[in-house]
């Protein structure tokens, strides 16, 4: 499915250059251990303004599921119905991606499967952004 | 841009032990004024987010039955839609100029609720001089100026929210969906398509695989909250749509992100509300029944991801009941009635846990798709949603607030049957919001 082209800014330039690279990095606060995406400029648990880039393993979970009538994004429009899955990260489950699960049918998301980054180049500027698809 | 200072973060009740409200009892709602409503602004200044305002503001002030010159107070939440709205720097529409005095901002009074725009075009409000921002959310504004009245900078408050819907679908094709790329905060989730009600959906479904619920289970919520609706001459659906929905109506609604279907989603309109807040003591000089605050609080997202989780939502919903008993000394039996927010209707049961109400002596979560197959109505003795709330009246996140203040005076036009007390309403995320207890009695 044929995305947006997301537009990197100075905060998020890390994490979109390193997708190019097809790695997968979130940020983690060194003081209190803590991961989050999306990024900000400092830590969201103890305000830390160290805030850092770290890699992950690029595996997670399916935790769940909607199937998608009626969106609002135009390119999006002639893949309806399509899945959006919601995707814990390994690392920390409160970590959440959002995928459309390429290969898996609507009606057929297997709740609580392992799934596997996988990195999807969107048309208009070739900026790569991360999918996830279950592991078989 | 003209704009005020927002409410401070030192007036957030925002965690346990804080104890009783320190304005608990001495701060009261009295006069309620509500516009006539539009699916959507026709582009005639006369029928405007801000013509709709004024009247709302008029209607407060003459139900309060006092005069515009004792108004010294106004906060208001600017933003008025949660959909697409017009660039900053868009002209209003001719013939706008004959109508209204202009600010320096261009979309006051269109797209934007502006204190001072209304202050240019209400003379008659000749003593205001507490300006505040309950952004976000007219909870915010409730909250705001019921602590601003109980730490004395001002005594006659309006409380005020507009909302406008412009021409053309609320979300879908408009603005950053319409291009090719996208840029901004939303990229994170917005390049996956999901529609608003997503995100609710997604965590819906959670909770449904978690207690053994189904959607299915939704639908006598689904049809009292119109039916309530329906009672409130006010309302958009009793004005412009006023039929009844049935079961059947909703179990075969069209999908918008399975499992939220369109009756899942409220429908975007034109409206506004303003409120009167005062002090226990001159509330008793207005004309209606003081609505009192017993207490309010807060809750902001502590997600570290792009969606919230179901834990993030029972976890914080659970500390708002918590935070609001506790501020105003009661407990969840003392609740007569919930007003708390269902846009969209999916979340409804968060709130609802999180204050126990309705729990009967159930202890854990899960229990409030079961109430809803009980009697949930007006003249049960759980009444859930009396208001109707946005699914019931369309989208402005106020009718619930409006109702609780209604049925605490006793004047509701969806009165529930039992007295009605002590009530709670909030808005508007289950991780997101700012409530409050009404009471009859200051005590
Ligand atoms: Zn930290």
């Amino acid at each position: 499915m044929p995305k947006q082209s997301p537009i990197p800014d100075e905060l998020d330039k890390p994490f979109y250059d390193a997708c190019n690279e097809e790695r997968l990095v979130v940020q983690y606060c060194p003081a209190c251990s803590r991961y989050q995406f999306p990024p900000r400029n400092a830590c969201g648990g103890c305000l830390n303004p160290g805030i850092q880039w770290k890699q992950v393993s690029g595996r997670g979970r399916i935790q769940s599921r909607v199937v998608v009538y009626d969106t609002p994004v135009s390119v999006l429009i002639p893949d309806q119905p399509f899945n959006v899955a919601t995707i814990a990260l390994e690392e920390e489950p409160e970590i959440i991606m959002l995928s459309h699960l390429p290969g898996t049918p609507v009606e057929q998301v297997p709740i609580g499967a392992q799934v596997e980054v996988i990195f999807e180049t969107t048309p208009a500027t070739g900026q790569k952004i991360p999918e996830w698809r279950v592991v078989s | 841009m003209a704009s005020h200072p927002m409410t401070p973060n030192s007036w957030h009740r925002n965690r346990e032990g804080l104890g009783i409200w320190h304005g608990r009892g001495k701060v009261a709602a009295t006069g309620v004024g509500t516009s006539p409503t539009a699916r959507r602004w026709d582009e005639k200044p006369e029928t405007s987010m801000g013509a709709l305002t004024l009247i709302a503001i008029r209607k407060a002030i003459e139900d309060a039955g006092i005069s515009p010159s004792e108004i010294d107070g106004i906060v208001i939440t600017p933003e008025s839609t949660t959909g697409v709205s017009n660039d900053p720097n868009t002209p209003p529409p001719e013939g706008w100029d004959q109508v209204f005095k202009m600010v320096d901002y261009p979309q006051a009074g269109i797209t934007r609720g502006d204190i001072d725009w209304i202050l240019v075009n209400m003379p008659e409000l000749t003593n205001v001089q507490f300006k505040m921002e309950g952004r976000g959310c007219m909870s915010v504004s409730f909250t705001t100026a019921a602590e601003a009245v109980a730490r004395g900078l001002t005594h006659t408050c309006l409380v005020i929210r507009g909302w406008h819907n412009l021409a053309g679908r609320y979300y879908v094709g408009q603005g950053a969906a319409a291009g090719d790329t996208l840029a901004g905060p939303q990229k994170y989730a917005g390049l996956w398509g999901a529609p608003a009600c997503a995100g609710t959906a997604m965590i819906f479904e959670e909770y449904c695989n978690k207690y053994g619920k189904n959607h299915d289970m939704m639908a006598p919520f689904i049809v009292e909250q119109r039916k309530n609706g329906l009672m409130n001459p006010d309302g958009f659906y009793s004005q412009h749509r006023p039929e009844m929905i049935t079961v059947e109506d909703y179990l075969s609604g069209r999908w918008i992100a399975k499992p939220a279907n369109i009756y899942d989603n409220d429908l975007p309109i034109q409206a506004a509300l303003a409120v009167i807040m005062t002090t226990a003591e001159r509330a008793k000089n207005h004309r209606p029944k003081p609505a009192y605050v017993l207490t309010h609080a807060q809750t902001r997202p502590e997600s570290q991801g792009v969606t919230p989780t179901l834990e993030s939502w029972e976890r914080l919903s659970d500390k708002m009941g918590r935070m609001l008993f506790e501020g105003a000394g009661i407990g969840p039996d003392d609740l007569d009635f919930e007003n708390m927010y269902d846009g969209f209707t999916l979340f409804h049961q968060f709130h609802l846990e999180g204050l126990r109400f309705g729990a009967n002596g159930e202890k854990g979560r899960g229990y409030a798709l079961d109430l809803y197959q009980e009697d949930i109505s007006i003249t049960g003795p759980n009444p859930v949603s009396p208001s109707g709330g946005n699914n019931g009246n369309g989208r402005t996140r106020f009718w619930n607030h409006r109702d609780s203040i209604l049925q605490v005076q006793g004047r509701s036009p969806s009165q529930i049957s039992k007295p009605a007390n002590i009530g709670v309403s909030g808005s508007h995320m289950p991780h997101m919001c700012d409530s409050l207890i009404w009471s009859s009695s200051p005590d």
